[in-house]
């Protein structure tokens, strides 16, 4: 996998013109969030993509940069970065049983539970893509009835 | 500056960026420009089509190498620009595209000729604004030239609503402007310079290949020093043709699908390439693989984000690519070379260019393409500037035309677009009134943009089409009696029309040419009667274009004349 941060002017537009970068070079991208910076000038786009080589995703990140309304295009390196992404399960209960393990499990994950219901609950994580992933699987056997996830946010740690 | 419209401050932004003239064609959301154009010192080229105007934006931006500026309304007229744009787009030539656009309040609302340009144009424009308020104009105006004209230079698009137009604003004209995410200088790194001079005499084998940007940046004399002074012959790629003198004594011409057999020979013979100002398009290179195997490239250009991703590169020069050859120029005037006089390889380079301009065979008859480009070559003089269209004509003027004087050599090599070069010739006749400006053409590519003959005539644009007429879409003919086993369809032209006629109707002249005499001297005629002129030259339909190296194949493998 790979992270690329990406600072962008925050003008109408712009999300579409990086999106279809990714398209026109043949990328796919993975997840993607975007959200203003500490500087309301410039919006800061996560976007993770897998199944390129160093080559390929060296090169996009020359496209990237070269697009006129990127500022600052960076390749992020997942061990010295934080990254996480919010997801939210709907989550079938088949009595009395599953609810209590899936707030077992859900504590595992360090998720929070919410509109706790006869016959589903709603469990909110907050973790990397791989532990979101990692839920889902042990969640799926009790019946996943809907799932949103945000894409990540990544930050490199200071000093790295 | 004071209060006035939009439309003002867009004549008086294009006048102070020195704009002479304009091509165009008005219609309902571009008329308060046009009204404000007729006030203005600013000329207007009326154009038949669209595409006309983008093309001789195109002309007149790579001549002058000062972005070409089009005119077309909002909806239909935008989408007729855009072939023009993305040509201009795939060959770096600067433009600025200025359309109309319906009404701020309208966007979205799929008024009456409303069309997304920006969202269209996106992937075929280095940039594109749309102001959004009068005041807006100046300033878009201004980064549009700048963007368009530095670094890489492309077309940047301009879509103004007619409301910005139409309504007035306290305008101001910035000088001074800052677009952060826009880098288009870098300094050349001079290490890598001198380990590319050290590559290039360590190397047994070396060669040149000059690509389109050795023509965009003028750097002419800064390559000929370097190969001059290291004794490399010089190839290029089809869009740098003409980039290096072809009647010098190291060219070798353009590389690639249709290149020189000697160009090819010798590239896959190297071991070193200089690369300057190319990309390394599949029509030059053949296959990525086989070009790169035993080949150590050093390449200079200015877009950093061509570095690498079509070749794996052993020196990166990032950088204008004239100024990366004065400094190379620089450091070997200041240690020079041992002698290189007579090195084995410039031997053996020699003689296979000899070889090949005695032995590459040509049909036998009077008016086959190679005598008949040569045949031009001799009726022209070196300065004149020649475009062409797309398909055979273009590559037999790859083969058989020699470029003399450098950079009077135009095509629509990235994109291919058939309609390019006739109305390109007017473009490049306006940037240079004073040389005969010629237009290489097959019918099928003549037919596209044709109706720019009352654009040449009532206008005064005197440019000559040179119809090498075989009434086929030659190329693609080719290509079925290669591919596809002879079985024709959909390329014979029933010998319609009468281009003597057709030109004659516009009011230009029509001459037809059925000799290489009559060619040599209808070609005089047209230069010095100044009047735009149709040559229609017939010839045989099932010529073909030799060398040819097949669509995914390397240049190895080029397939010779037998
Ligand atoms: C706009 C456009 N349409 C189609 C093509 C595909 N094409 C490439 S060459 C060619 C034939 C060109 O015919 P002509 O201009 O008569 O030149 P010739 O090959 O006969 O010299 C065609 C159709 C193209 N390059 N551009």
């Amino acid at each position: 996998m790979a992270i690329l941060s990406i600072k962008v002017e925050n003008r109408p537009g712009i999300l579409w013109k990086v999106t279809h970068l990714f398209r026109s070079r043949n990328f796919n991208i993975e997840s993607i969030s975007v959200g203003p910076t500490e500087d309301p000038e410039f919006s800061r786009m996560t976007i993770s993509v897998r199944g390129q080589d160093g080559r390929q995703v060296a090169q996009m990140i020359k496209q990237l940069n070269k697009l006129i309304d990127t500022v600052e295009v960076s390749l992020l390196d997942e061990h010295k970065t934080v990254y996480r992404e919010l997801a939210i399960f709907k989550i079938r209960l088949r009595g009395a049983q599953d609810s209590m393990e899936v707030n077992k499990l859900a504590g595992a994950y360090g998720g929070k539970v919410h509109d706790v219901r006869r016959d589903s609950i709603m469990v909110e994580l907050t973790a990397t893509p791989d532990q979101v992933s990692a839920f889902e699987e042990l969640a799926r056997p009790f019946g996943i009835m809907e799932v949103a996830r945000t894409g990540m946010a990544a930050l490199q740690r200071a000093g790295a | 500056m004071g209060q006035m419209i939009g439309a003002t401050a867009l004549m008086r932004s294009l006048a102070k960026e020195g704009v002479g003239q304009v091509f165009g064609l008005p219609g309902g959301a571009n008329l308060p420009m046009y009204d404000e154009l007729s006030k203005s010192d600013i000329r207007h080229i009326l154009v038949r089509h669209e595409q006309s105007a983008a093309h001789m934006a195109d002309g007149f931006g790579r001549v002058s190498r000062k972005p070409g500026v089009c005119f077309a309304t909002s909806g239909p007229g935008a989408t007729n620009l855009l072939t023009g744009i993305a040509t201009a787009h795939a060959d770096s030539a600067p433009m600025v595209a200025v359309t109309g656009q319906v009404p701020v309040g309208m966007i979205g609302r799929d008024a009456f000729q409303e069309s997304d340009i920006i969202g269209m144009a996106n992937p075929v424009v280095k940039y594109a604004f749309q102001p959004r308020a009068p005041s807006e104009v100046p300033e878009s105006v201004k980064k549009a030239f700048f963007i368009a004209e530095t670094g890489r230079p492309g077309p940047v698009l301009v879509d103004v609503p007619k409301d910005v137009q139409t309504d007035s604003a306290e305008m101001e004209f910035p000088d001074e402007f800052r677009i952060r995410g826009y880098h288009p200088w870098t300094d050349p790194d001079v290490p890598s310079i001198e380990r590319a001079i050290e590559m290039l005499l360590s190397s047994e084998r070396p060669i040149i290949l000059a690509g389109g940007g050795t023509i965009i940046s003028s750097a002419f004399a800064e390559l000929q020093a370097v190969a001059e002074t290291l004794l490399i012959p010089v190839a290029t790629t089809f869009k740098g043709k003409g980039a290096f003198p072809e009647n010098h004594a190291l060219s070798l011409g353009p590389i690639g699908m249709h290149g020189h057999a000697e160009a090819n020979r010798l590239m896959t013979e190297a071991d070193c390439v200089l690369a300057i100002g190319t990309r390394f398009s599949d029509r030059s290179v053949g296959t990525f693989e086989e070009f790169e195997k035993n080949l150590k490239i050093i390449h200079m250009d200015v877009d950093p984000a061509e570095i690498g991703k079509n070749q794996r590169t052993s020196v990166a020069i990032v950088g204008d690519v004239r100024t990366s050859l004065r400094i190379m120029v620089k450091l070997l005037r200041r240690s020079p070379p041992a002698s290189r006089e007579d090195t084995p390889w410039a031997r053996h380079a020699k003689e296979t260019r000899e070889y090949w301009q005695e032995n590459l065979k040509v049909p036998s008859g009077e008016m086959v393409a190679s005598r008949i480009l040569k045949r031009l070559r001799e009726a022209l003089p070196p300065e004149a500037i020649v475009t062409t269209e797309v398909g055979q004509h273009q590559m037999w003027a790859s083969l058989f035309y020699d470029v003399i004087e450098p950079g009077t050599f135009f095509s629509s090599t990235g994109l291919g677009t058939m309609g390019w070069g006739f109305p390109a010739a007017i473009g490049a006749k306006v940037a240079r009134p004073g040389v005969p400006v010629l237009d290489i053409a097959g019918d099928g590519s003549f037919n596209m943009t044709e109706n720019s003959l009352a654009t040449s005539v009532t206008e005064g644009i005197p440019v000559i089409v040179f119809l090498i007429n075989n009434y086929m879409l030659g190329m693609v003919a080719q290509w079925q009696r290669t591919f596809y086993e002879r079985r024709m369809i959909g390329v014979d032209q029933k010998e319609c029309p009468d281009y003597v006629r057709l030109a004659q109707a516009y009011g230009a002249e029509g001459v037809r040419a059925e000799s290489l005499d009559e060619i040599g001297s209808a070609v005089r005629a047209a230069i010095s009667c100044e009047a735009p002129t149709v040559i229609d030259i017939p010839i045989d339909p099932e010529e073909n274009v030799l060398p040819f190296v097949a669509p995914g194949t390397p240049l190895r493998d080029m397939i010779l004349p037998s």
